[in-house]
């Protein structure tokens, strides 16, 4: 039995990311430059919010101070939150969403078919319904990000602009903390080593087959699991807790 | 015009269905893309088994004109419809 505490945080850092990258994208919602991306985007951003429900539903349940997830959605400020840097940073052009959602979904779906056999059976059914949709998103995103980086000059160029800006933040979701050596231990989660070996795999197979130029970083950012976040998560939680702060407890 | 994606027609096979059926077009860059949104447009709310895609510039059909050659002539011929068999109704829907 993982200690509650690690147990906690490892969660709120799964429906962290899936809330904020399911913000993000629900951000575009009426703004998507055609129809068939606006509904497939709101579409996603669906995925991910009903699996934060799943995520910090059992967060709350786990940490047993009677914390709903939408307390947790809703009531937490930055510091509090555990999601990767990279799914935080702003939409951007349509390249920039893009890229950062196949960067996060090339490590979300090998995370969560190592979830699937979790010792703890209440992660696992989660992972079971989540990769279904994950495998979907990874599908979808690197599809249209190889098609944007063999389009145009624009979309290329747009492309490899997005990469670059967004490659130093991938290196945070394999970095390795007491959290999720803790989570190793109890059999809860996988190694993270075994996700960068799966996301590095998937990077080279894209790289190749892309027109696109793989970034050399030896340097990364980081902060986001520890709650430490870019000047973007402020501006990004006053918009999405801005009822629940202004009216508590509103429903309608 | 040539910036824009090209037209494709969308089947959909219900999950009850025996055949696909058109559901509407949508717009995308490739037939596997076209699948995609065609995932995301049609079949949301759990409508399908299958998707067919087809570029609507491949579809031929018939004008409008030509309705009275191609359709009237039917009109009158009652004994092509097998309305004169008695239907076991275990056989149900025909």
């Amino acid at each position: 039995m993982a200690d509650k505490d690690a147990l906690f945080k490892f969660l709120c850092r799964m429906g962290d990311n899936c809330l904020i990258i399911g913000h993000r994208n629900s951000e575009w919602c009426g703004h998507a430059p055609i129809l068939e991306e606006d509904i497939a985007l709101a579409n996603i951003a669906l995925d991910f919010i009903g699996q934060t429900q799943l995520w910090l539903g059992l967060a709350g349940e786990v940490e047993g101070e009677g914390r709903t997830a939408d307390n947790l959605a809703y009531l937490r400020d930055a510091f509090d939150f555990k999601n990767f840097l990279l799914v935080e940073q702003p939409n951007g052009d349509f390249a920039q969403t893009l890229t950062r959602q196949m960067l996060f979904d090339a490590w979300h779906l090998p995370m969560l078919q190592a979830l699937k056999e979790s010792s703890d059976e209440r992660i696992a059914a989660i992972a079971e319904k989540a990769v279904k949709e994950a495998k979907y998103h990874l599908e979808r995103s690197r599809n249209l990000c190889l098609h944007m980086g063999d389009g145009t000059e624009e979309s290329k160029r747009r492309m490899q602009d997005a990469i670059d800006l967004l490659w130093p933040y991938t290196g945070e979701m394999f970095k390795s903390d007491n959290v999720d050596e803790a989570m190793v231990a109890a059999g809860v989660a996988p190694d993270l080593a075994d996700i960068k070996a799966t996301w590095d795999n998937f990077m080279d197979e894209f790289f190749a087959e892309a027109e696109l130029v793989k970034p050399e970083n030896a340097w990364f950012q980081q902060g986001g699991k520890t709650g430490t976040h870019t000047e973007h998560m402020g501006f990004l939680l006053a918009d999405m807790q801005f009822l629940q702060r202004a009216y508590p407890g509103a429903t309608w | 015009m040539s910036k824009e994606w090209p037209l494709w027609e969308i089947f959909i096979r219900g999950q009850h269905g025996m055949s696909h059926r058109h559901v509407g077009s949508l717009h995308a860059p490739d037939a596997e893309m076209a699948i995609h949104n065609a995932r995301d447009v049609y079949t949301r709310r759990n409508e399908g088994v299958s998707i067919w895609v087809v570029e609507a510039k491949n579809i031929s059909a018939s004008a409008p004109s030509e309705k009275g050659p191609l359709f009237d002539p039917s009109n009158d011929k009652v004994y092509r419809h097998p309305t004169f068999f008695d239907i076991p109704e275990e056989v149900g829907a025909m």
